[in-house]
Parts: C-alpha cells; sequence; structure tokens
C-alpha cells in the first residue's frame, strides 16, 4: 500500500532479475540458454501487449501480426528480397547486420500499430477482438499473395548470413566468446531488461495513469482532459512497437521466418501469457513468458502424461496429452490466481507490508 | 454576461425528447440550482455541457464562446469540471491517483504536492494511498469532487452530491459546498434532490420537467411557483421517494419518510 515501499521492493526485485539473467548462462547449457533466450522475447512481446490490453484496457488477439512485421522487416532488411524477383521501389537489397534491424523493426511495427490504432478507435471489448483476430488470421494469406516481395510461403532464410552475429565463429564480448546461442540469449535479455525498464517509466507517470483512467472510465477520462483517441493509438503504437521488436529477435533466433513462424496460436499464447503474468502489471510477465516458453515442452515430456490417471489422459493416445496438460494447469492457475502471477506478487507485498508495520509499532 | 449560457438545447434519444428547447444562465460566481423530477433531463444537460453528448439544436456557450466544436476533452482545459450521478471513480487506482488524472487537462506540472493540497480540502488527505474502490461511497463523491477541484475550473458541476448522505452530512455538505465557491472563486451548478440543500445554498434555481425548463429564479420564487409544485406533485407516483426530503412547500405533505429517518 505504501507507494515507496512498494517502490523500493520493486527496485530491489529488478536488480536481482538483472544478476539472474546476466549469471544464468553461466549454470545452464548453452542449449537451455536458447530456449531462455525465447523467454526473454516473450517478455518483451508481453510487455507490449499488457501495455496495450492490462492497462489500456484495449483486447489484443493478434499481436502474432505484429510480431511477425518486426520479424520480416528484419529478415528483409538482412536477407534482402531481390532473390525473389523483387526490382524498384520496394525491392531491398539486404546487406543490414542483424542488430541494426531491430530498432527498424520496432519502428515499422509501431506505425503499423498506430494506423490500426486509428480506426480501432471506433471498436471495443469484443468486436476489437475479433477485429485483432482477423490482422493475425489474414497475415499468412497476405505474405503468400506478395511472394516476389516477402518470399511467399517458403519464407526468408538467415541461416549461414554474414549478417548474423555470431552466425558462423563465436562473437567476442568484453573478452568472453559466446556461441550463437549464449549470445542470443545476452542479446535478447539486454534488450528486454532495458524495454522493461522503459516500459515501467512511461506506466509510472502521467501516460499511464492516463491509459488507466481509459480502462477503467471512459467517461471520467474525458471529462478529466484525457484524449481517448490520443492515448488508445499511443498504446496500440507502443504495444505493437514491442511486439515488432520481439519479432524481429524471433526472426533471429530461428533464422528463419515463413507465414508459419508467426501462427495464430502464437497470437493466443500472448493472451495467455499476459493474463497469467497478471493483466496491468510489469513484474508477473516475467513468469508468463517463462510459462508460453517452458508449459508446452514440460506437457511434452516424458513422464508427465503417464503420471496422470487414465481417465483423463488415455496412455495410448499420447499424442494428445500435452494439450489436455496446457489446459488443465491453465484452468487451475486460473482457479487459484485469478489475478494472475502479478496479482500473487501484490499480495505478498502487502502481507510483508502489515507484518513490517505490526512489527515496527 | 453570463459565464454560462445554454440556449434553445434539444436533445433527442430515438422517440425520447431528453432536452426540449432548454435555455438557462449561470452566472459568474453563483451556485445555481438545476432541480426537477427524476428523469426531467439534468444530467443530460450536464453531458451536453461537458460535450459527452452532442445537441441535436441550440448553443452552449461558456464566458460568450461556443464549447461545442470543442473536443470533449478539451472542456475542462476551458474551465468545466464535474462530478457523475453514478460515481465515476478510476476503480483500480489510488485516491491520490484519480486526483492526479483530474489533473490531466492542466499538463505535466502539477505534481503529487498540489493534488495532497485538494485531498486536504476535501478531507481526505489521510487516505491519499487508499484504493478508491474499496472507499464507502459517500467518501468516494469526495474523492471525485477533489479530482474535479484539481482541474482548477471555474465552473464546476455537481450531480447530486448528496447522494447517500444523511441528513447531518447533507448539512454539511451545504456549508462546504458554499465555503468552496467562496474560497476557490467557483461558479457552481447543482444538481440535487435534497431541496433543503438546493434552496438554502442556491443563488438561482432552474427547474426542468420532462426536457423543458418550467421555471427559473430566487429559490423562495420557484419554491411557490405552481407549475412547480404540479411537476414534482405529479411525479410523486414515480419517485416520491426520491423527489425531497424536506417540508418545504415543493414537497408533498404526504411524502413518505426518508430512507434514514426510518433507520
Ligand atoms: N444515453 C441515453 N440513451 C437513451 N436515453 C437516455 C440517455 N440518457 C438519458 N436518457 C433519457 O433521457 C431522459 C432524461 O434523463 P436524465 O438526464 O438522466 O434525467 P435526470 O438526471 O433529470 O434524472 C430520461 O428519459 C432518460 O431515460
Ligand atoms: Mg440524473
Amino acid at each position: 500500500m505504501n507507494p515507496n515501499l512498494t517502490r523500493v521492493t520493486g527496485f530491489v526485485g529488478f536488480a536481482l532479475l538483472v544478476v539472474l539473467v546476466f549469471l544464468l548462462p553461466e549454470w545452464i547449457s548453452t542449449f537451455r540458454a536458447q530456449q531462455f533466450a525465447y523467454v526473454g522475447i516473450y517478455l518483451i512481446a508481453l510487455l507490449g501487449l499488457n501495455i496495450l490490453t492490462g492497462y489500456t484496457g484495449q483486447i489484443s488477439l493478434g499481436h502474432g501480426a505484429f510480431m511477425a512485421i518486426g520479424g520480416y522487416t528484419t529478415a528483409l532488411l538482412m536477407a534482402g528480397n531481390e532473390q525473389f524477383g523483387q526490382e524498384g521501389l520496394l525491392g531491398i537489397g539486404g546487406g543490414m547486420k542483424d542488430v541494426w534491424t531491430i530498432p527498424i523493426a520496432g519502428l515499422v511495427a509501431g506505425l503499423f500499430g498506430l494506423a490500426f490504432g486509428l480506426p480501432a478507435l471506433r471498436l471495443s471489448g469484443l468486436y476489437l477482438a475479433l477485429a485483432t483476430f482477423a490482422i493475425a488470421v489474414a497475415l499468412p494469406s497476405v505474405v503468400k499473395r506478395f511472394e516476389e516481395f516477402s518470399g511467399g510461403g517458403s519464407g526468408v532464410n538467415l541461416f549461414g548470413l554474414p549478417e548474423l552475429t555470431a552466425g558462423i565463429i563465436p562473437v567476442d564480448i568484453a573478452g568472453r566468446e559466446l556461441v550463437f546461442n549464449d549470445w542470443l540469449y545476452y542479446l535478447c535479455w539486454s534488450i528486454a531488461l532495458v524495454l522493461f525498464g522503459i516500459a515501467w517509466l512511461i506506466l509510472r507517470g502521467r501516460t499511464g495513469r492516463a491509459f488507466r483512467a481509459v480502462r477503467d472510465s471512459e467517461t471520467a477520462a474525458v471529462s478529466s482532459g484525457v484524449s481517448l483517441a490520443h492515448y488508445k493509438t499511443l498504446a496500440f503504437g507502443i504495444s505493437a512497437a514491442y511486439a515488432g521488436v520481439a519479432g524481429s529477435l524471433f526472426a533471429i533466433a530461428t533464422t528463419f521466418v515463413n507465414p508459419d513462424t508467426f501462427p495464430i496460436a502464437l497470437s493466443i499464447f500472448l493472451l495467455v501469457g499476459v493474463v497469467v503474468g497478471g493483466l496491468g502489471g510489469l513484474s508477473g510477465l516475467v513468469v508468463g513468458a517463462i510459462f508460453i516458453q517452458f508449459l508446452p515442452l514440460w506437457a511434452q515430456g516424458e513422464g508427465v502424461a503417464s503420471r496422470l490417471p487414465g481417465f483423463i489422459v488415455d496412455r495410448t493416445k499420447e499424442p494428445g496429452a500435452p494439450a489436455i496438460i496446457y489446459g488443465i494447469v491453465l484452468i487451475l492457475l486460473m482457479f487459484f490466481l485469478p489475478n494472475g502471477v502479478g496479482g500473487l506478487f501484490r499480495r505478498a507485498g502487502q502481507t510483508l507490508t502489515r507484518w513490517r508495520y505490526s512489527r515496527s509499532g | 454576461m453570463a459565464l454560462l449560457s445554454v440556449r434553445d438545447v434539444t436533445l433527442r434519444f430515438g422517440g425520447i425528447v431528453a432536452l426540449d428547447g432548454v435555455s438557462f444562465d449561470v452566472q459568474e460566481g453563483h451556485i445555481s440550482g438545476l432541480i426537477g423530477p427524476n428523469g426531467a433531463g439534468k444530467t443530460t444537460a450536464f453531458n451536453v455541457i461537458t460535450r459527452l453528448y452532442k445537441p441535436d439544436s441550440g448553443a452552449v456557450d461558456l464566458d460568450g464562446e461556443s464549447i461545442l466544436r470543442a473536443p470533449p476533452h478539451r472542456i475542462v482545459q476551458k474551465g468545466i469540471a464535474r462530478t457523475f450521478q453514478n460515481i465515476q471513480l478510476f476503480r483500480t487506482m489510488s485516491v491520490l491517483e484519480n486526483v492526479l488524472v483530474g489533473a490531466h487537462g492542466r499538463g505535466r506540472k502539477v505534481g503529487e504536492t498540489e493534488a495532497l493540497e485538494v485531498l486536504d480540502v476535501v478531507g481526505l488527505k489521510e487516505r491519499a494511498h487508499f484504493p478508491a474502490a474499496a472507499l464507502p461511497y459517500g467518501i468516494q463523491k469526495r474523492v471525485e469532487l477533489a479530482r474535479a477541484l484539481v482541474a482548477k475550473p471555474r465552473l464546476l458541476l455537481l450531480d447530486e452530491p448528496a447522494g447517500g448522505l444523511n441528513h447531518e452530512e447533507v448539512a454539511e455538505l451545504g456549508v462546504f459546498v458554499r465555503r468552496l465557491r467562496d474560497d476557490l472563486e467557483l461558479t457552481i451548478l447543482l444538481v440535487e434532490h435534497h431541496m433543503n440543500l438546493v434552496m438554502s445554498i442556491s443563488d438561482h434555481v432552474n427547474v426542468l420537467s420532462f426536457g423543458r425548463k418550467i421555471a427559473d429564479g430566487a429559490p423562495a420564487q420557484v419554491r411557490a411557483d405552481p407549475a412547480v409544485i404540479e411537476a414534482y406533485l405529479g411525479s410523486e407516483e414515480e419517485d416520491g421517494e426520491q423527489a425531497s426530503d424536506s417540508s418545504q412547500p415543493v414537497a408533498p405533505a404526504n411524502e413518505p419518510p426518508d430512507e434514514d429517518e426510518r433507520a
């Protein structure tokens, strides 16, 4: 409750996260490091989606599409599209180093977000959810339709390109030699932590309050001088820019993009991650990102299904089991943590505050 | 010249004529009452003045300048702030944050210090870090008032501020509203069902009934107006309990006892 105490615990928590992120590769294999790089990528996308959905109250079921825009921006800037026969105005020569494409991908996706945010002003609730879903549904077909520009269904390959840092030979950072997976891990997490800080800065002040005001009461927000059009579009823009950066890193991490790299399911998983992490909070999103990356892997793992009773999971039909387990875990989580992991953090914080106060006085 | 001038404003919702050629003025420095039975169009009038609704015809001028072309979020910058009949707080925010949003139209220069000062004015400084939604109804109304005051309006619109208050609190509210007007040099337009309150603190009273203005003038004059008495008597069936809690002539003599008297 005490805002100063909340701020201090926030800083301490964030510092611990930074230290943990920095040290983690020491303890895990490079294979695991790659998996954790994806956690960083999902965290970036979740931060963006939560600004839109958690803070401003606008549901997006199509954030995978903004990731795709970022991913394709990076892929085309690195590999170019002249190989597909594109010439003239929309011809992209490629040859850009991967790291430089990342901010551009964020910018391009952000502009798309703003452009979509304007017409979306007329929609709210379920209608907005459907409109954003429609983008995610339509995007793969659009990519395939403009084959000369995008490489169509067969996608854009980045593997082995010299533009890929640490792709061919390990990279030397501050005296340490990093192989691709470790480099990827540090790249994704550095950006994720910086974007975490930026999100915190945006949300703590006047802009963040305006976002939440729009979510809590549009009528009162307007009467307090908050322009709905301005803040809703801004939230869309920022949110899409985050997704664009995430998509860019996704393309670098997978060294390949095609329409199926960013399926509709990705958009849904992002929304699941935000809800699990806690709408309208930042710290829980780390857990949301871990959830997106590792729960499907864990559910597929050997032994998990066999430990469940036969009436839930038919052991003779193993392939169906992971989805069922995923569903069960999700339902249990929503049941026991209706406000997501962030809600749990908040409650723990409040208990701590009470305990401190009751001891000191 | 009047600070606020409403001219021939008409607003229809489908078949309902919520406002039917309504005109009235609010003089600078006045507390003006806006009364009328339930459904008379009082809240709708507030919504027109704050640009949440666009009238089908008519004009609304603040200080001689039309406000109908300004976008709704600019109204507070022009100097009109309001509270709501059905509380519209930012429910996930603390009391202080609610007030800070109220200062949004004034830009970045308004900080926590000023917000806390305003909370002090409404007697809520100690509750600044409380979640707004967890407070009792009457306190929430005060949070709304602080949120409106921090915008430094010239004209303050209060939509039934006494709702949910007991007799003593209503009396205190009357004193408080007058003090606000005097100390902050405000002009206040007050919608209220508590006749005693309106009649005792208003400089001027406008009466609406079924979307039309049926009377206006000094409180004593309006209270004695046959059209006003008729409007309130006629609506007794639907909202006798809401109509008034006073023994003023405006209120029907056989009204049921007030909520809190029974309690
Ligand atoms: N948004 C709306 N849509 C349709 N009808 C409305 C709306 N707002 C108000 N009305 C109607 O307009 C009339 C006046 O309502 P209102 O201004 O709320 O009355 P009062 O505040 O005087 O009790 C009522 O008949 C009400 O049903
Ligand atoms: Mg009303």
